[in-house]
């Protein structure tokens, strides 16, 4: 397996109007830059959509992009998320064909990942699977020996990791150190 | 008040005191177009919609307040992308107003629809499609304020005829509300004080001055600022009056053919205070060879700039009048202002400047040719020194940039960024218009002129009398020099011949005084007579020697170290 490259992840909080994802999109594409994946959703504030955008680190200049992006007039807030201080979750959906008496070998190894199978056919089975994006990677190396059939993710969805200290015990921390 | 969107777009350029628009009407536009029989605003009727584009660029960089373009759907929109991308490029505030196809239509490729949004949206600071009439007074309010402020730029407002024809309850928004774009802030003191203490310890410092200092009408403070410092400055194509050129601080322009002292200032510099510029690639040659000892203060309003060619020691977001201000208060708090001992530095400097001065000979013997630069040097002596230049794009707008003397801001238009050809006829008219007060030359070279030379016949019909001097050399003169100096003289494609077309009916044919030189002598008698006259556009057709190259060269992709002075008899390049 090719080494994972290093991935940083923009939230992008943006308008919800017509055309504002062609203009982020755009953008990446005008300033030579590469999209890794792409998530798309309105908020729970329905004036706003959120991106959630991850490009490879090494390749792309973040800085830069962060500043260009935050000259589209539609774009109200970007969070830069480092995997290792964000919550970073996405979906995948696999068919997976499976020879005579295999479908009991993939349903195991769907369990230890806590997928679930959401479609049987006579000859293959869909697979869902929700969770961090490198399980999802080590899933679907090994499905992969099963012969899959079709493949589908979403991209991954972001946020960033909570404060765990509540603030009065912080400033506490604060005055000490 | 009921109006119709189209009432309602009029009324909306009349509150934000458009006083004139440049443009051309066609099918989706119509309907705006009956409203403006009643308005207060000028409206001039060009001959290409490109024209009404760069007329507005024109009209925006000498007054400061944006250009607007009126053009129909489809090709009209499409003739606007190359004036639009060169306001983005040079930050110039413009709105583009387009007609659009009837919102039912959209998408349905109907007769003259285009993607304007889609096609304009990487060459505009902002563009919106437009599709309720009761949206009008909000979104071209937004549209300028947008425009405007922070780094200005172009906004392209495209308007369905259906939007237009609609009814709609007229009311005008007292306030801007973007929740995605909230420009300058004030620049952070600390910053400034950290940039005061680099200045104060500065030996060798340069002042590095972009077209973002006279965006910020910061001129007055600039000089404020460089006569207390007594620090040299250098201002860039987009920064050409910015500092008087008559100023003995003043080192005139950088960059591939800037003036060798410019050039070899910044190259030796310990300190660039760069104000408003941006490292453009013709100003620093060879990135990682530019200016490497040189620790740097980059002021500007756009963030993305600070950082994306050269990382800067003290970056500062802020408008560059506000900053260089509060930059002066911050110098005279050190030390009551005092300054470290430059007087070597500046020994340097004048001698690279006796050296090495701009250089050429007119000869005035039988069979001697006409000298662009002689022709420049004496229309800038017979002319007043708040003339308005305005140049094409080549040969001739290196010239003139080096050969003109810009003691006053806002005397200077050209396409920097973009590099549009034909560029000067129309921006001339535009500047014409927007300061009538003021004497308008162009320089153009004789390629540029053949693309946009039709809008004299605007200018013609509208009264505009703007002054064109061609530098006809019978080539695309750039890519000439070029082809001799790095292509083995071998000449592909750039002849165009003196005669054809005959500049001087042409310019008769378009309703225009045409006058022909041929010989030096002729030069100075002809821009007198061409000054003379003041109730129509006039065209000089200068025939100039084609052979003559514009020097200094730092060729493309050269460390500046590496500047060709230039063919200067008896001297010799001194690394």
């Amino acid at each position: 397996m090719a080494p994972r490259p290093k991935l940083h992840t923009l939230v992008v909080l943006v308008e919800n109007k017509a055309g504002v994802l062609a203009r982020v999109s755009g953008l990446f594409a005008r300033r030579a830059f590469n999209i890794y994946s792409l998530a798309v959703a309105p908020t729970d504030d329905e004036r706003f959509s959120r991106i959630t955008i991850v490009v490879d680190a090494e390749e792309t200049p973040l800085e830069q992009v962060t500043k260009q992006l935050f000259k589209l007039i539609n774009v109200v807030k970007i969070d830069l998320l480092d995997p290792d201080d964000s919550v970073e979750r996405e979906l995948l959906l696999a068919s997976v064909h499976t020879e005579e008496g295999e479908r009991s070998e993939l349903i195991e190894l769907v369990n230890v990942f806590k997928g679930t199978i959401v479609d049987v056919g006579h000859d293959s089975v869909t697979v869902m699977l929700a969770g961090k994006p490198r399980n999802l990677d080590d899933f679907e190396e090994l499905v992969r020996a099963f012969g899959i059939v079709e493949l589908q993710r979403t991209g991954r969805v972001a946020l960033p990791q909570l404060d765990k200290q509540a603030p009065r015990l912080r400033s506490v921390v604060g005055k000490v150190s | 008040m009921k109006l119709t969107g189209a009432q309602a777009l009029i009324k909306s350029l009349e509150m934000e005191a458009v006083e004139v628009m440049f443009g051309l009407p066609g099918g989706c536009i119509l309907p705006a177009y009956d409203p403006i029989i009643d308005s207060s605003i000028r409206h001039i009727l060009v001959r290409h919609e490109q024209g009404a584009g760069h007329m507005a660029e024109g009209y925006a960089h000498v007054t400061g307040r944006p250009g607007v373009a009126i053009v129909t759907s489809g090709p009209a929109a499409t003739n606007l992308v190359t004036p639009l991308c060169d306001a983005y490029m040079d930050s110039v505030p413009m709105i583009a107003i387009t007609g659009q196809v009837g919102t039912k239509s959209i998408g349905t490729d109907a007769f003259q629809e285009c993607d304007t949004v889609g096609i304009t949206r990487s060459v505009t600071k902002h563009n919106e499609l437009i599709m309720s009439p009761q949206d009008i007074p909000r979104i071209v309010r937004e549209a300028f304020h947008i425009a405007t402020t922070g780094r200005p730029g172009p906004v392209l407002l495209d308007l369905p005829k259906d939007v237009l024809q609609g009814t709609m309850e007229w009311e005008w928004p007292e306030t801007v509300d973007l929740v995605g774009y909230r420009p300058t802030a004030a620049a952070d003191p600390q910053r400034i004080r950290e940039a005061a203490q680099l200045i104060a310890q500065a030996r060798r410092p340069v002042f590095y001055v972009g077209g973002g200092v006279l965006k910020a009408r910061a001129s007055e403070a600039l000089k404020q600022l460089v006569e207390m410092t007594g620090i040299p400055v250098v201002t860039t194509l987009m920064a050409r009056g910015a500092f008087p050129d008559r100023h003995e601080l003043c080192l005139g322009m950088p960059g591939m053919h800037g003036n060798y002292t410019a050039v070899t200032a910044m190259q030796k510099a310990d300190l660039l205070i760069a104000l408003g510029s941006r490292f453009d690639d013709r100003v620093t040659g060879r990135v990682d060879a530019f200016a490497p000892g040189a620790k740097i203060i980059h002021v500007d309003i756009d963030p993305a700039e600070l950082g994306k060619v050269r990382r800067p020691d003290v970056s500062i977001v802020g408008d560059c009048r506000q900053v260089i201000e509060e930059m002066v208060k911050a110098v005279r708090a050190l030390d009551d202002g005092a300054q470290p001992d430059r007087t070597e530095w500046m020994a340097q400097v004048r001698r690279w400047q006796e050296e090495f001065p701009l250089h050429y000979e007119q000869g005035y013997e039988e069979g001697d040719r006409l000298k662009p630069q002689y022709v420049l040097e004496t229309l800038r002596d017979s002319t007043p020194d708040d003339t308005i230049l305005v140049s094409g794009v080549g040969q001739h707008q290196m010239w003139s940039s080096q050969y003109w003397k810009f003691d006053h801001p806002y005397t200077w238009v050209n396409s920097g960024g973009l590099g549009t050809m034909g560029f000067s006829v129309p921006a001339a008219i535009g500047a014409k218009v927007g300061r009538p007060d003021k004497m308008v030359w162009a320089i153009d070279g004789d390629g540029c002129f053949q693309m946009t030379a039709q809008e004299l016949v605007t200018a013609s019909s509208e009264r505009i009398p703007v002054k064109i001097a061609i530098l006809n050399n019978a080539y695309l003169g750039m890519v000439r020099q070029w082809q001799e100096m790095f292509y083995e003289e071998r000449y592909s494609e750039v002849y165009l011949s003196p005669d054809l077309p005959d500049y001087v009916k042409w310019a008769e044919a378009m309703g225009c005084v045409g006058f022909k030189v041929e010989h030096p002598e002729d030069v100075q008698t002809t821009i007198d007579k061409a000054n003379e006259i003041d109730d129509r556009p006039v065209v000089i057709d200068f025939r100039t020697d084609s052979s003559e190259k514009v020097f200094p060269m730092v060729a493309a992709g050269q460390s500046n170290d590496d500047i060709i002075p230039g063919p200067t008899p008896g001297r010799k390049v001194v690394q």
